[in-house]
């Protein structure tokens, strides 16, 4: 009985170990789980860069869309905008929150590095931000047709984490067609 | 003088809250008080460790515009943090809800403490035990033993002396 008593520390410590491994192993701390997935995308009536249009959360719906958080003060933004384009190009929508910026600045950078986006809503504030969970640019939301958040990425949107995505993206498409 | 200066200072307190360089006026003591502690309360979802008080951060800024926006609104403490749960996540409260999900985190150390008492217990209890009666023969042997010691150290004392 003492004999075995004796392994109690070492199995503690192997616990531990494990434990401690796998928190390691997380992929990135500071992404947190997004409470909105398969809630609906939160209502807006904003206007959008190109030419100041109001639209509405009915204008979302309709097609699956990447709803893509950004602004022009955000360097990680920059990185991802070629491969926004690229998405663009393959037919994906992509839907822009242009978020806590400035219209005239954003127009200029759309001018500048290309426009993957159907349109660009203005959110000069963050108050769609806010409902939006963001606390950081870019984010990325996947929505359905029906304008219900299925999943969201945070960081930059590349080509490995496109793969990741890009299955769920092309089930909700099929779905819809 | 000095009690003007003091009765001032009582007065810039009661009626904002510290924080953001006194950015947000309440009618009464109460309400700063509570701004202030929901703020130490909820955790800014940008930074890893800091609260919606201590932050620079622009997310933390606009939630605590958010706070008090739904504090004037007349919302209790509850809606409110419920309201930033429910688009931040849990992250936001400092102080985790129980749930299935997070009872190993509760009742953690409850777990722990319990085993190591009754490890302890259980050690003391085996060396405790008492050991088992010398049998006949080995009590002779002791017996030997120790008369053979006494003599020894009795002959070491003469050849001393």
């Amino acid at each position: 009985m003492n004999r075995i008593l004796l392994f109690i520390p070492l199995v503690i410590f192997a616990l531990m170990g494990i434990t401690f491994w796998v928190g390691l192993g997380i992929e990135d701390k500071t992404s947190l789980p997004s409470p909105l997935i398969d809630h609906p995308f939160p209502a807006f009536e904003l206007g959008i860069v190109e030419d100041g249009r109001t639209l509405t959360t009915a204008d979302l719906q309709g097609k699956p869309a990447l709803v893509n958080v950004w602004a022009t003060w955000c360097p990680t933004c920059k990185a991802e905008h070629s491969f926004l384009n690229e998405l663009a190009a393959e037919g994906v929508r992509i839907v822009g929150i242009n978020y806590k910026d400035d219209v005239t600045k954003a127009r200029d950078w759309l001018a500048a590095y290309g426009n993957p986006y159907e349109y660009n809503l203005s959110d000069p504030d963050g108050k769609l931000g806010l409902e939006l969970g963001v606390y950081g640019a870019p984010e990325t939301f996947l929505v359905d047709a029906n304008g219900i958040i299925r999943a969201k990425h945070i960081g930059d949107l590349n080509a490995e984490v496109w793969q990741k995505l890009k299955p769920q993206f092309d089930a909700m498409s099929g779905v819809e067609q | 003088m000095k009690i003007v200066l003091l009765m001032l200072s009582f007065w810039s307190v009661s009626a904002w809250a510290v924080i953001d360089g006194h950015k947000y006026p309440f009618d009464d003591v109460e309400n700063a008080a509570r701004f202030e502690q929901l703020s130490e309360d909820l955790r800014c979802p940008k930074c890893q460790n800091q609260n919606l008080a201590d932050s620079n951060s622009p997310v933390a800024a606009d939630l605590r515009d958010k706070v008090y926006e739904l504090m004037q609104e007349g919302q209790s403490d509850t809606e409110i943090v419920d309201y930033l749960v429910a688009r931040y996540g849990d992250f936001v409260r400092y102080k985790p809800p129980f749930r299935f999900d997070t009872f190993l985190l509760w009742a953690g150390p409850a777990i722990l403490f319990v085993f190591g008492l009754l490890l302890i217990v259980g050690l003391r209890r085996q060396q405790k035990q008492p050991t088992a009666e010398l049998t006949a023969d080995e009590q002779a042997q002791l017996a030997a033993i120790k008369a053979k010691l006494k003599t020894e150290t009795e002959l070491q004392k003469d050849t001393r002396a």
